[in-house]
């Protein structure tokens, strides 16, 4: 694959398949791929010889998907998962980058962790890996990074996601030191006094199971605080993991008064309200928790008129050493990126946004806001990929890519998914494995 | 009825008729217990252990003594003599116990939903002695036994439960069967020992406790824990004791055949003051009494007693 040089690839043709490029182009139209660049968006482009026809005709070519919100375990725990498994759970699941969260052991907040992630994931060779470093040394947020280093090194954001940076004036000085450099601020918003010890959304089902609960005002508090932070300092600032109504609405009040602020939701969030952890379902176990019907219900609207902008798994592998053991003693967190197009799919086949409004929250909003070089221009790298909208299939975690199963999506029949993902003009993953293709 | 539960993980999980059946039981078992040789062979050569990941004295010599008037061998297991110190799971050290043909595995655990995880992974039977803040379905039986006994049924009997509900497993087991059971359920405490949306469980609310004692056929004091005021859940004892405890001059506007019952251990002169806890009303030590009643029905049903 990208073991020849760029020179030496074959030209690829994308052919008769259904072209969005949200706000720009919708229809079919081919592409011609060469020396790994876009070097052609057209109708009816003729094969030259040695051209590699994809035959794409009833299937979706989109720019390619961007998962800006994962956790790869390397370095730390890779019996979690490497950055080359992630990588390839990412292709399969349509991504042609991700971004990787610093949560690592050691934490990525020296440059040294950032070129080492780089490195792997260049060993890797499938999806593109952007990482995000840390804030706060350590993420213990007492001190500041040095940003500059980590920019060099090829961090393209910071946060210290999986921690909530709780002291107000680190968090004013981290994005002011941050805009300096050009560096987005994303935010894991948490009071965590006031998510105490909860263990999954407070209310009515967690006074029943007998589990203590985490309040909403726990996000929207800090969501608030960010937003006042973000306009005070001009920083771009983006919040993670949107889980509640309370926090759509201050982000939605937020861009009506022009603050620079954006936001990203998971697909559990869309999908999933707190009942998933009825009977003390640890694969539905995640931090912020899966919420009530009111709150989904405000994600969905927050989606479709534009409040949150990206949809990102928070892809969180574990193993059952984390996972098999009582609920409260659990860890946090589900794997996203085999199951994300699909249950985005899902979400516009409902209605509740379009496919070019899907696209624009997995590829485009992602890649402006990160500031990547990406999209379906004619010289831009080719990552690019190909969608079958009408196939059905049922979830089976054994056959995930990943190193890790823990989904609450087992089992679930979906419509729709990636059959091509194409990095730089190489198709690193392509067609569907046997083994996945059950009839759903 | 023939009764086919392999395990008792909460009340929820049980039936009405299945409640009714396990207190008929209980009350044969309890005149085992007054006979002068207080023994019989029925469970002879089965194994109960008892799992005590968290310390409890009154539960695990009940469910012991239970054991052992039926001619069971019981071990004792607690947290700090079992490898779980040593970093086994929870999963691993049952199965082991398992292994060993265990017959009843009876588990005391800090986690909600331990024994539900427990009951996943083993072919023992599972007795919750209480989980976390969940679920104490031994408890709540106890309690209707003995309410029963006193009342004769517990149909559109009123039941205050009074303290910290949000933290009790005990509040919670009662609510779920002295409601299954046709009885008005009230809840009364401060607000921050109120749990988010307890109506769900079919209850009313009040944080006047005055309101909840009166015309109550049963009240049911909950023990408050000294530690709740460093999570802001009351200022001092001295204010809880005041306005939330129950006292004798409080008692005077409570139906005259009110009786009084408190899950232990009592802090004395907190949420009841001593003279309550040893006043005609207090049924406390036969809650204890027939504690051992309900565990023995229990063990006897899950081992397929008929």
């Amino acid at each position: 694959m990208t073991q020849q040089s760029a020179e030496e690839k074959s030209a690829m043709l994308i052919k008769g398949g259904r072209v969005i490029n949200p706000g720009i182009l919708d229809g079919t139209t081919d592409i011609l791929i060469r020396n790994g660049k876009i070097a052609e968006i057209a109708p009816e482009i003729g094969p030259e010889p040695g051209t590699r026809v994809i035959e794409a005709s009833g299937k979706i070519v989109s720019p390619g998907l961007i998962d800006m919100h994962v956790h790869f375990r390397e370095p730390g725990h890779e019996y979690k998962e490497t950055i080359a498994t992630g990588c390839l759970a990412a292709v399969h699941g349509g991504f042609t980058s991700v971004c990787t969260m610093p949560n690592t052991h050691p934490v990525n907040d020296s440059g040294e962790v950032t070129e080492y992630i780089l490195k792997k994931a260049a060993d890797a060779n499938r999806a593109r890996v952007f990482p995000v470093a840390a804030i706060s040394k350590k993420i213990k947020g007492k001190s500041l990074c040095e940003y500059g280093e980590l920019k060099e090194s090829g961090a393209v954001a910071l946060s210290d996601d999986g921690n909530p940076v709780v002291n107000s004036q680190l968090m004013r000085r981290a994005m002011e030191y941050a805009r300096g450099f050009g560096l987005l601020i994303i935010s894991h918003c948490e009071e965590p006094e006031l998510a105490a010890n909860g263990v999954m959304n407070e209310g009515a089902l967690a006074t029943r199971m007998g589990l203590p609960g985490i309040p909403n005002a726990s996000e929207s508090v800090m969501v608030m605080r960010d937003i006042a932070l973000c306009e005070l300092t001009g920083a771009r600032v983006h919040i993670a993991h949107v889980s509640t109504a309370e926090s759509v609405h201050a982000i939605r009040d937020a861009k009506k008064r022009g603050v620079p602020v954006t936001a990203e939701t998971a697909p559990h969030y869309f999908t999933l309200v707190e009942d998933a952890v009825a009977d003390y379902n640890t694969h539905a176990k995640m931090n912020p928790p899966l919420r009530s019907h009111r709150d989904r219900e405000a994600i969905r609207e927050g989606l479709a008129d534009g409040t949150i902008d990206v949809i990102a798994t928070d892809h969180a592998p574990h193993s059952p050493l984390e996972k098999k053991v009582e609920f409260d003693r659990a860890a946090n967190g589900i794997i996203g990126l085999e199951t994300s197009l699909p249950l985005s799919l899902k979400l516009a086949e409902e209605g509740i946004i379009t496919l070019s409004g899907l696209i624009e929250k997995m590829s485009v909003n992602p890649a402006r806001i990160l500031g990547l070089e990406h999209g379906m221009k004619v010289g831009n790298p080719a990552d690019i990929t190909i969608i079958d909208p009408d196939l059905s299939y049922t979830v089976n975690a054994e056959n995930f890519r990943s190193l890790s199963r823990n989904t609450p999506f087992d089992g679930w029949n979906m419509k729709g998914r990636a059959v091509m993902t194409i990095v730089g003009g190489d198709a690193v993953f392509s067609g569907i494995p046997e083994e996945d293709n059950i009839p759903g | 009825m023939r009764f086919v539960k392999k395990n008792i993980l909460d009340i929820a999980s049980l039936t009405a008729e299945e409640i009714t059946f396990i207190l008929n039981i209980s009350e044969k078992m309890k005149e085992i217990s007054e006979r002068p040789v207080k023994k019989v062979p029925i469970l002879r050569g089965k194994t109960v252990v008892l799992f005590f990941y968290e310390p409890s004295t009154r539960t695990r010599t009940s469910f012991d003594v239970a054991a052992k008037r039926l001619s069971a061998d019981s071990v004792s297991i607690s947290a700090s003599t079992s490898s779980m110190v040593k970093g086994e799971t929870l999963i691993d050290t049952a199965q082991n116990l398992e292994a060993m043909q265990s017959d009843v595995i009876v588990m005391r655990h800090s986690s909600s939903g331990a024994p539900h995880l427990l009951s996943k992974h083993i072919r023992a039977s599972v007795i919750n002695a209480g989980d976390g803040t969940h679920a104490h379905p031994t408890q709540a039986l106890l309690d209707m036994m003995t309410v029963r006994e006193n009342k004769g049924e517990l149909r559109g009997l009123r039941i205050a439960i009074i303290g910290d509900i949000s933290h009790s497993r005990v509040a919670r087991s009662d609510i779920a069967g002295f409601t299954k059971m046709g009885a008005d359920v009230i809840v009364a405490g401060p607000p921050t020992m109120i749990p988010k949306g307890v109506e769900n469980m079919g209850v009313s609310v009040t944080h006047d406790i005055d309101r909840a004692i009166d015309g109550a056929d049963v009240i049911m004091m909950l023990r408050i824990q000294k530690e709740r005021q460093k999570s802001f859940l009351f200022s001092t004892e001295r204010e809880y004791a005041r306005v939330f405890g129950l006292t004798r001059e409080r008692l005077e506007n409570a139906k005259d055949d009110v009786l009084i019952m408190h899950p232990g251990p009592i802090n004395r002169g907190v949420e009841i003051a001593p003279d309550v806890a040893d006043g005609s009303h207090s049924v406390i030590l036969d809650q204890v009494t027939n504690g051992v009643a309900v565990r023995m029905a229990l063990l006897y049903l899950v081992l397929g007693g008929k």
